[in-house]
């Protein structure tokens, strides 16, 4: 066995330019172009042709002369004392880098809200597939070969692995409203329950990746795929001890993030990054799935119980919810899951007794962290269940009930925030039961049930409803906090160019933005040039998360538009378009800086939890049909439509392509995904395990876009990226419900939950007296 | 082991083990990065060619398998003069990419169907991209796209 001898810093430090990038020179003709004079047609997707022809540069296609391949040696155990590496005597360990904790210059944290997860292990090992040490080689044959001569000793430490389980508590939140223990003691009915979902994985299609390249100034560029650049930016600078413009990051084109690539990237760049420092060579840092699924962030599970009280006619009086979220080994971005879980827990529901109590604990399993919904998702199902639990109790129509309870203009939440505008529940609620036919539907079904009554047909059909509220945009302070900048410049020549973080991952970022600023100038959107998400060029208009993007950078984005064409229009009495280049030949280059100010509303009191939890709320509805096979249990989601209120409609197809994509995310949730844990451990920790609907399980999805305005930007838009998680897993399990008789109170509802509940049905049945 | 056949048309050789993976013959050596890798093991079809006509998943296929065959890959689509083809066209106008990481392996498969004669039919175009994943879209989209170009005459 070997000791590990420091890096050679005189060849860590070498310089090495940055390599010239190779990009194979894209031929792409675009289509062609609209009539001038014409209505304005939609933008098309601004990178389409890139994507379209393969030209498009995602991390992995870079191609960097001289680069070597990084790999990550993680514990196996789930709990443990870190003992040491020993490195084979056998191996040739010339032409390997080794990075342990030792090496890393700066401080051993990843930059987040606590600073309580290693960069690297140095002493305690807390979940399985976590990073004890970092190899670099120039080819992957010898990196291949080196990470099998290496091993890691370690002394086993008992583990937690049941979030009921565990003393260490990472936050906790208690949001309440009248006096829930009187009204619960005065109501006619209250339903109990208790719901637990489960781990989901992001599941981009295109694996989490980052290329560092030593930089002359010691510093270093990483290019990668990734959600916020200005997470990574002062992850690289905290770990690496660099200053701010030693640090620089590049998004390449981004393969989907969901979330899953608003945090992890960080721990990916800072290994790439200490990895290229100690070779002294650009570094690639590509993980393949099976490392991807296996250590990178989940959705929190949670276990949800929830008592709802209401009146004989069916008045919601109390609720009263307690979460308890697995945050996995370390806190990440734990506390803000729970903080929008909790203060999304009551659904979109009037209720003038509500206590809602989270909690969020430590396991000796992967830390959790974010995915689309962020927390709403896993309280929403409770609450949905809970409603449509509460129609079936009392006979009524789960679309009758909900249009009762569902907060009207001026209605008061738990936080006693006042909706006085862009309250859409009740119209999403509506169109998508209008749509659906979900009245007749449902009489239909009931009748088949009645009908086969005494047989045993071998599948059933079922019709189910959800509904969810989304509040847009940072929980309470967040964006105040945030002070989002973004900055549209006049260059020379009178092109308008807009510089922000907000990253394009599929979303249409990169084509609203453009849409947006084109159309306050009086500009075609091919006028608009878009700086590349490059933190040396573009400032922090905040991280691309939270459905925030085109409301809140969106508003700072028109702002700053329409300061600019003041300018130039004052200054040359023209209108923009004909003037712009005049005014840059006349006075130079024009910088235009918007900063965020806050909305109006009561301030969130984050002591209290009391006051305007979100600026506003987006709204959706959505109606799933199923059928059941009552043999298998196997549910086949045959349809859903899904009305979602996301304000201002930007550009309808982007919008809409949002809908059906989020919801068919949750119907992967609702029905096969799934993680299984040994011991802390994935095991299904493989593409071929960890299953996503393909397009033969996925239903017929019809997104309907409800426009209910935010006042507080100029145009009027609010998110739509996570409305649809909150609704599609209640609806498909209302609708499960609304088939075969039986509640599935646990996500995913697997073959077996459906038949174990089946079997308990029968059962029951026939021990009940006839 | 030397290896030859056709890529987009072109005669291609190249000297690689016979084991070597398809996708990285085209993405390293060939530098044809457009076919995509998301699992390595056939679960994902980002990979998705057309071998001699019949979509494949390169990264299960050895380049010792290749031996006088036609590849087509997402870069040999587009029409000669660099247009966008129909198919594409289709994509770009009714949102079937957002993310576009599946998007090559889900072309190459739609390429396929609609060169063996497949229709807009709904199921039909389901089961043709059935064995190619896509987390953005939901596939109502991609759906939509193919079956334009497949009920488009000529
Ligand atoms: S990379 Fe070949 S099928 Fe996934
Ligand atoms: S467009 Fe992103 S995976 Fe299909």
């Amino acid at each position: 066995m070997r000791t590990l001898t420091p890096p050679d810093r005189a060849a860590a430090t070498a310089p090495v330019a940055d390599p010239p990038l190779t990009v194979p020179e894209p031929v792409i003709i675009p289509p062609d172009g609209a009539t001038p004079g014409a209505a304005r047609p939609l933008p098309l997707r601004r990178e389409g042709p890139e994507k379209l022809t393969g030209t498009a540069v995602y991390v992995d296609d870079m191609v960097v002369p001289g680069a070597w391949y990084g790999a990550t040696i993680r514990s196996t155990d789930a709990h443990a004392r870190f003992l040491g590496l020993e490195l084979d005597d056998a191996f040739d360990w010339s032409q390997v880098v080794v990075v342990t904790a030792v090496d890393i210059p700066g401080e051993n944290t990843i930059a987040s809200i606590k600073r309580d997860q290693p960069v690297l292990v140095a002493e305690e090992i807390r979940h399985h597939a976590e990073a004890v040490a970092l190899l670099a080689a120039p080819d992957r044959r010898i990196l291949r070969a080196a990470k099998r001569a290496v091993r890691v000793r370690t002394e086993p430490l008992p583990a937690v692995f049941d979030p009921l389980g565990s003393d260490h508590e990472f936050a906790r939140y208690e949001v309440a409203r009248g006096d829930v223990d009187a009204a619960m003691a005065a109501a006619d009915l209250v339903i109990e329950g208790t719901y637990r979902v489960g781990h989901q994985e992001q599941l981009y299609i295109e694996n989490q990746g980052m290329i560092a390249v030593p930089r002359d100034d010691g510093g270093v560029t990483v290019y990668g795929s990734l959600q916020c650049p200005y997470y990574v930016q002062p992850a690289l600078r905290r770990a690496l001890a660099l200053s701010e413009s030693q640090a620089v990051v590049i998004q390449t084109e981004t393969g989907g993030g969901f979330g899953g690539k608003e945090e992890y990237p960080s721990i990916v760049a800072v290994h790439a990054a200490l990895l290229a420092r100690a070779a002294g060579h650009p570094v690639r840092m590509i993980y393949d799935r099976h490392e991807d699924i296996a250590s990178t962030t989940k959705r929190h599970p949670a276990i949800v119980r929830y008592r709802t009280g209401v009146r004989r006619d069916g008045t919601l009086v109390a609720q009263d919810v307690d979460i308890v979220m697995d945050g996995g080994a370390y806190c990440t971005l734990t506390p803000v899951v729970l903080s929008r879980g909790v203060l999304h827990a009551g659904g979109p529901y009037e209720c003038p007794n509500v206590r809602i109590r989270g909690r969020a604990m430590a396991t000796n399993t992967p830390p959790n962290g974010a995915f689309r919904g962020f927390g709403a998702p896993q309280t929403e199902f409770a609450a949905e269940m809970q409603a449509n639990r509460v129609a079936d109790a009392l006979g009524v129509s789960p679309l009758e009930l909900r249009r009762r309870w569902v907060y009207q203009p001026g209605g008061i939440t738990p936080t006693g925030q006042v909706l006085r505008d862009s309250v859409a529940g009740l119209e999403v609620l509506d169109r998508a039961a209008e749509a659906a036919e979900l009245e007749r539907v449902r009489e239909r079904t009931a009748a088949q049930r009645t009908a086969a009554r005494g047989t045993r047909p071998a599948t059933a059909h079922g019709i189910g409803l959800a509904l969810a509220w989304h509040g847009a945009g940072f929980t309470g302070s967040g964006e105040v906090h945030l002070a989002s900048v973004v900055q549209v410049d006049l260059e020379t020549g009178g092109r308008p160019i807009i510089r922000i973080a907000s990253t394009e991952m599929g979303q249409g970022t990169k084509t609203i933005f453009p849409q947006l600023v084109a159309a306050e100038l009086g500009l075609s959107e091919d006028e608009v040039d878009l700086a590349p998400v490059d933190t040396s060029q573009v400032p922090d208009s905040g991280p691309t998360v939270a459905s925030r993007t085109a409301m809140v950078v969106g508003g700072l984005v028109v702002q700053a538009a329409r300061r600019l064409r003041d300018q130039v229009e004052t200054a040359t009495g023209r209108p923009f378009a004909a003037s712009a280049a005049d005014f840059v030949r006349d006075h130079g280059p024009l910088r235009v800086e918007q900063r965020f100010e806050p909305y109006p509303g009561e301030p969130f009191d984050d002591a209290t939890y009391t006051g305007d939890a979100y600026p506003a709320f987006g709204w959706a509805a959505a109606v799933a049909e199923v059928d059941v096979d009552l043999d298998t249990g196997e549910v086949a989601v045959r349809s859903v439509v899904a009305a979602d209120d996301v304000g201002r409609v930007i550009h309808p197809l982007l919008a809409a392509g949002q809908v059906e994509g989020g919801t068919l995310q949750a119907v992967g949730y609702a029905t096969i995904e799934e993680i299984k844990l040994q011991d802390g451990r994935y095991l299904n920790d493989r593409l071929a395990t960890y299953l996503i609907p393909t397009a033969l399980d996925a239903p017929r999805i019809e997104a309907i876009l409800v426009e209910a305005p935010f006042e507080g930007v100029p145009h009027g838009a609010k998110g739509v990226g996570e409305l649809p998680m909150d609704v599609g897993a209640p609806a498909v399990v209302a609708a499960i419900h609304d088939a075969t008789g039986v509640w599935i109170h646990d996500l995913p509802a697997t073959p077996e939950r459906i038949l174990a509940a089946l079997v308990g049905a029968d059962q029951a049945a026939d021990g009940a007296p006839a | 082991m030397s290896i030859r056949c056709r890529v987009n048309g072109e005669p291609v050789e190249l000297e690689v083990p016979g084991m070597r993976r398809l996708l990285d013959a085209l993405r390293e050596d060939l530098r044809l990065t457009g076919t995509k890798e998301g699992c390595g093991e056939g679960e994902c079809g980002a990979c998705s060619v057309l071998l001699d006509g019949l979509v494949v998943d390169a990264c299960l296929v050895p380049m010792c398998q290749v031996e006088g065959a036609d590849i087509r890959t997402v870069e040999g689509l587009a029409e000669t003069d660099g247009r966008l083809s129909a198919l594409q066209r289709s994509f770009l106008e009714r949102g079937g990419a957002q993310c576009g990481i599946c998007t090559p392996g889900m072309l190459m498969a739609a390429q396929a169907y609609l060169e063996a004669g497949g229709g807009p039919e709904d199921e039909a175009i389901r089961e043709a991209i059935a064995g190619n994943l896509c987390r953005c879209t939901g596939y109502t989209r991609i759906i939509e796209s193919i079956a334009a170009v497949a009920d488009a005459p000529g």
